[in-house]
């Protein structure tokens, strides 16, 4: 499978970047480690004339205290986040996430930015960062701006980012030695969550039950309350609406996600 | 578009389509077909080659993007004279191979997986290799032979440097 014939542009900073971007518009796509996108151009199901290469920009690639968060460049590799130590201390449901994403060929390739912007609703990643709470920091051409992940997936591969925009860093609160629990459901180990259920201090997010990562508001509100787990997990999905495929129904899915949620709040209970 | 990437530690430049997946430069216009393509979609592992020492596969990169950087294959592990690499070796002892199509792409990938744990245990070495398919072997005896390679020294996790190398 051999993609459709695109202008390739190497950039090595943002600001070429976003120039690139201003430049050609809706027809150009960012590269990042590509493992999302070039598949989906192999399959023609994406027919960029532009692709803008970001893979070489220098300095997009950290994990830092800043204050009460964590701040992480887009440009952050998995098998990076994955073997980080600030993030293993200060946020080690991320790091551990991270680690679950693919196989270690696509963790060498694969980018935070990428698979946040990309908002596919299997991402593992984004069910992550969602449970975390914190925000996206796009830049464009008014400059920086800061959205929160509640309100930055907004659909099947949609974002609230504009075409001339681009993601420059994630920040999430410091949990520290707040429990936290990850679970994951694949037929293969290297595969997207048929569903996975993320779990941290008191919020819960699910990935593949509706066209992006969601929360699992009804179980977080019964937590608040004063609900047990079990009781709580029962309600994990409310609101959602699952596809049903090859893999599983909707009833599947929904049984699923109130089985993962109730073993990541176990998890994140220390229970 | 032009691109300069060092094969097998010669630097060549060659043109290139930017939509070239690095699997087909390496085969067609490298020449070298031990990177086997199998799946062609980023499951199967059979392509797996080193990029800047790091495992990736190969039908899911751009030769575009990989301008400038280094890629070992299989062909550029064995020794000037022939001598097989530390991984290669324990494939063979340990008849870590069947039919041989996945092999390349599963050398590529144990060598990351010893240059990332330079001594693991057989669930390191299975979840290590998760990106790799088999349908041969029924992985025992791959296990088998990354252990092996992995007592046999730190030259497994290594690929030979630049001027070593013969093609």
């Amino acid at each position: 499978m051999i993609p459709s014939p695109f202008e390739y542009v190497k950039v090595r900073s943002v600001d070429e970047a976003l120039a690139a971007l201003a430049e050609h518009g809706e027809d150009a796509k960012l590269l990042a480690g590509g493992h999302s996108l070039l598949p989906i151009m192999k399959l023609r199901l994406a027919i960029p004339t532009v692709l803008i290469d970001i893979g070489g920009i220098p300095g997009l690639s950290y994990v830092r205290v800043d204050g009460e968060q964590v701040a992480i460049g887009a440009g952050t590799r998995h098998y990076v986040l994955e073997r980080d130590e600030v993030a293993r201390t200060e946020v080690p449901l991320l790091p551990h996430v991270a680690g679950r994403v693919g196989d270690p060929q696509v963790r060498h390739r694969g980018t935070l930015g990428g698979t946040v912007a990309h908002s596919d609703p299997a991402s593992d990643l984004p069910t992550a960062l969602l449970a975390l709470g914190g925000t996206v920091v796009l830049q464009g051409p008014q400059g920086r701006r800061e959205v929160p992940v509640t309100e930055f997936w907004t659909g099947f591969f949609e974002t609230a980012m504009s075409p001339e925009e681009m993601v420059v860093e994630l920040r999430v609160p410091r949990t520290g030695s707040i429990g936290w629990g990850y679970e994951k459901f694949t037929r293969r180990e290297n595969d997207w969550p048929i569903v996975a259920a993320a779990a941290v201090d008191g919020r819960v997010a699910l990935a593949n039950m509706a066209g992006m990562v969601v929360r699992a508001t009804a179980t977080e509100e019964a937590l608040a309350r004063g609900a047990s787990i079990a009781e709580a997990a029962e309600l994990a999905d409310q609101g959602t609406s699952p596809g049903a495929d090859m893999h599983a129904d909707a009833d599947y899915r929904r049984h699923l996600a109130r089985l993962l949620t109730r073993r990541a709040l176990e998890k994140a209970a220390g229970a | 578009m032009q691109v300069s990437i060092t094969v097998n530690g010669r630097q060549r430049t060659d043109e290139v389509e930017p939509r070239l997946l690095l699997a087909h430069y390496l085969r067609d216009t490298c020449g070298l077909t031990a990177t086997n393509i199998g799946c062609d979609s980023t499951s199967c592992g059979a392509c797996t080659v080193l990029v800047d020492g790091l495992s990736v596969k190969s039908c899911t990169v751009l030769a575009a993007s990989t301008d400038g950087g280094q890629v070992t294959t299989l062909e550029g592990l064995a020794g000037p004279d022939g001598e097989l690499h530390p991984m290669q070796a324990a494939f063979r002892a340990e008849h870590g191979l069947q039919c041989g199509f996945c092999t390349p792409g599963m050398v590529m990938a144990a060598i990351g997986v010893l240059a990332d744990n330079p001594d693991p245990t057989d669930r390191e070495v299975r979840e290590g290799l998760e990106g790799n398919l088999c349908r041969c072997t029924g992985y025992h005896n791959i296990v088998r032979a990354v252990r092996a390679a992995a007592q046999a020294g730190p030259a497994a996790g290594q690929v030979p440097q630049a001027q070593e190398v013969v093609q």
